[in-house]
């Protein structure tokens, strides 16, 4: 017996030495944690192999986990130590208690950090904006996206008004041929972030209500957010048959097959769509509530990268981030895939016409991110969450806009104390 | 047998059991409960509380209201399988051991098929079927003149979780039906050759032979789907997301468990308040099992031929 358990020792002690022998021959080279699965071709086509041509050395391994688990997992990995070199940033929080928890390290000595604005780099900052923990990678936009073939069928041009919008929607339903408005509510986030925060900046003046909002100056009880409710929830008649199921792939599916007119969009769903539809697009912002003549558009800093506080290889992960900062890399990566927007201060030339437009936006509205983001999601019940849900329901009129705005001030009230 | 040698046998065919076990079943129970009574602050240092997470959780609105909401849907969520699984499982396998059944195999297998394949295609199958976009769902209901019927039941409040319910019954059926069906197979033959000697037909031979002697079997069925649907997530997170909507409709212990610990886009993950909701899952499961062992179990009679 006893020869036995000491034979299982062995084995044990073989295995571990195994194990460390495989974790140390991986020094020299770098594993990258990211949400954006859907990109793995192009990190290993185009990205990675432009940075082999300055650092032919150093391997690099792009290793995405699914977008919905990404945040599980890769705290679970970076508890349990074994979490790539490379960490993909989310917005604000996420990352924010990362580095807090000595899980990412600053980022301010690096090389080419002045290629970033302060809004830029906002997202992966302490909040008092000392110390940036992760590199500015891109930037995603809002707005609308609409079948050329249709609008022409119909005889209807970019609507620049509200009551432009609203008549181009009942114009494309009379017609019949195609879904006026692809929307749906089933995983309620396209209700919030195509809905809500997509035409909401033009009601709250973008930054200026944002940061009343996180101020305590404003309230989402307030008539400039209960208006957005209004609005979203009369969209209703204008979105596909049984729109409460609709998924967010089924959106995708029903727009680029031709069926659908208009499409509220984020920018990144251009690249799907150049895969897939075979048809003109084109794009127009957030249409103009009445009365209003400054536009405001929802250009939300969405990606970054940091580097692990656990990597055995910072060295080379310092070099790596370095070169993201470069020009070179903003224009491989907008064009590798349009509708990600590069946030370095040095132009980049964007190839693809819908993307093209879209980040001409800039030149003519001003920018503003999600204002759920910073802070305001940070207790319980989450702002984010709440909004997804209200949002949803708000469209599926099964909460008027008024209730929508006192459930989210009411949740936001309970944990959130502004300094006034 | 002398002691020691007792002592060694016991321990070489139960020791790798034992350890397995107690690695990755117990000492993960009693971690998580150990954890449940911690909570903590940004930069992840632990400080220990006591019990205060569970009066969080049980007393506090802002939580009690969905635990109790992710409470209620898991019973309906059970009360679903309760009622339509088990009858169905119990009629499929009383059909299938009926003599002279042709292409009994083929039967079997088919119906059991949906119980190997994957949740996330089960989810994604179903999702297209009932999509009102794609799915066949309206189209089959026109043609057999319902077509006023269809409405997209996985989107809507009233109808969402029964649905999830029924294609997960629709997924699992095969379970209890063979089960039941080996406990039909094992009737002695002379048995049932009595009760037709006697004049009985197929119908009162089931009821009044078949089915008290498999009682004991659907009794374990249940507690088995107990167990399972008080445990169940994965197909409500692949359908509906972790957010179970819409308006929480669907959320059942499971998803709430999973947004509590591991967190949800912003909403970051608390791992203490997180076990606490999955120690009391725990305990939810153990005074079902114990009220099951205690006024069921005792006095279910076993039949030995």
């Amino acid at each position: 017996m006893r020869r036995t358990f000491k034979a299982a020792i062995g084995a044990e002690v073989a295995t571990l030495a195994l194990l460390a022998g495989l974790a140390s021959a991986q020094a020299g080279s770098l594993k990258i944690e990211s949400w954006r699965n859907d990109d793995a071709d192009i990190w290993n086509s185009k990205i990675i192999p432009a940075f082999n041509k300055h650092y032919p050395d150093i391997k690099i391994e792009f290793a995405p986990s699914a977008p919905k688990e990404y945040n599980a997992a890769l705290n679970a990995r970076l508890d349990g130590g074994t979490a790539g070199d490379l960490i993909t940033c989310r917005p604000f929080d996420a990352s924010l208690a990362l580095y807090q928890k000595h899980q990412l390290d600053a980022v301010d000595g690096l090389k080419g950090m002045d290629n970033f604005s302060d809004v830029a780099k906002a997202a992966w900052q302490t909040d008092d904006g000392k110390t940036t923990f992760c590199v500015p990678i891109a930037s995603v936009i809002a707005g609308f996206i609409y079948n050329k073939e249709a609008f022409a069928k119909v005889g209807v041009s970019e609507p620049k008004t509200l009551e432009e919008f609203h008549a181009v929607l009942e114009k494309l339903k009379k017609d019949g041929t195609y879904v006026p408005l692809v929307m749906g509510t089933a995983d309620q986030w396209e209700a919030a972030t195509m809905g809500f925060q997509n035409i909401g900046p033009d009601y709250w003046k973008g930054e200026t209500g944002r940061a009343n909002l996180i101020a305590g100056k404003e309230k989402l009880t307030d008539p400039q957010y209960v208006a957005v409710f209004k609005e979203i929830a009369s969209w209703a008649p204008y979105l596909g048959s049984g729109f409460q199921a609709q998924t967010y792939a089924d959106s995708q599916n029903l727009f680029s097959l031709g069926k659908g007119a208009i499409y509220a969009a984020g920018s990144w769903d251009i690249s799907t769509f150049r895969g897939q539809a075979k048809f003109a697009m084109g794009a127009f912002p957030p249409p103009q509530p009445a009365g209003t003549t400054d536009c405001y558009i929802s250009d939300h800093t969405d990606i970054a990268m940091g580097v692990n506080a656990a990597s055995k290889n910072k060295e080379d992960a310092k070099k790596f981030l370095e070169w993201l900062t470069t020009p070179e890399f903003a224009t491989i990566y907008a064009n590798a895939l349009p509708g990600f927007f590069s946030l370095a201060k040095s132009p980049v030339k964007v190839e693809d016409d819908v993307a093209a437009t879209m980040v001409g936006w800039r030149q003519t509205c001003k920018s503003t991110i999600r204002n759920s983001y910073q802070i305001l999601s940070r207790g319980t019940p989450n702002l984010e969450n709440e909004l997804w849900n209200v949002s949803a329901q708000v469209v599926n009129g099964k909460l008027t806009p008024d209730a929508a705005g006192k459930q989210l001030q009411d949740g936001l009230d309970k944990w959130y104390k502004p300094a006034k | 047998m002398p002691r020691a040698k007792l002592a060694g046998l016991l321990l070489f065919f139960l020791g790798p059991a034992v350890a397995i076990y107690t690695l990755f079943s117990i000492y993960p129970l009693v971690a998580t409960m150990a954890l449940s009574t911690y909570t903590s602050d940004p930069s992840g240092a632990r400080s220990f509380v006591g019990l205060a997470n569970f009066e969080t959780l049980l007393g506090d609105a802002l939580w009690s209201k969905p635990f109790w909401n992710a409470f209620s849907n898991n019973l309906i969520f059970f009360a679903v399988h309760m009622c339509v699984q088990n009858p169905i499982g119990i009629a499929l396998a009383g059909l299938l051991s009926l003599p002279g059944l042709r292409l009994k195999g083929f039967y079997r297998t088919v119906m059991f098929l949906p119980t190997m394949l994957s949740v996330v295609i089960v989810g994604f199958s179903w999702n297209l079927i009932l999509s009102p976009l794609w799915g066949v769902a309206a189209g089959a209901l026109k043609a057999v003149g319902l077509g006023s019927l269809f409405a997209p039941w996985l989107g809507l409040e009233s109808s969402a979780l029964v649905t999830l319910s029924l294609i997960s019954v629709w997924q699992f059926v095969g379970i209890p039906m063979m089960l039941i069906y080996a406990a039909l197979l094992n009737i002695p033959e002379e048995l049932i050759d009595a009760a037709r000697v006697d004049g009985l037909g197929h119908f009162r031979i089931f009821f009044h032979i078949k089915l008290p002697l498999v009682l004991p079997t659907i009794s374990l069925v249940s507690v088995l789907t107990f167990v399972a649907n008080f445990n169940a997530f994965d197909l409500i997170y692949s359908v509906k997301g972790a957010l179970a909507g819409p308006n929480f409709a669907t959320d059942i212990l499971g998803t709430f468990f999973y947004r509590t610990f591991f967190g949800n886009q912003l909403q970051l993950g608390n791992p203490t308040m997180g076990s606490a909701v999955a120690t009391v899952m725990f305990f939810i499961i153990l005074v079902g099992l114990c009220l099951y062992l205690f006024l069921v179990q005792r006095r279910i009679r076993r039949y030995a031929f």
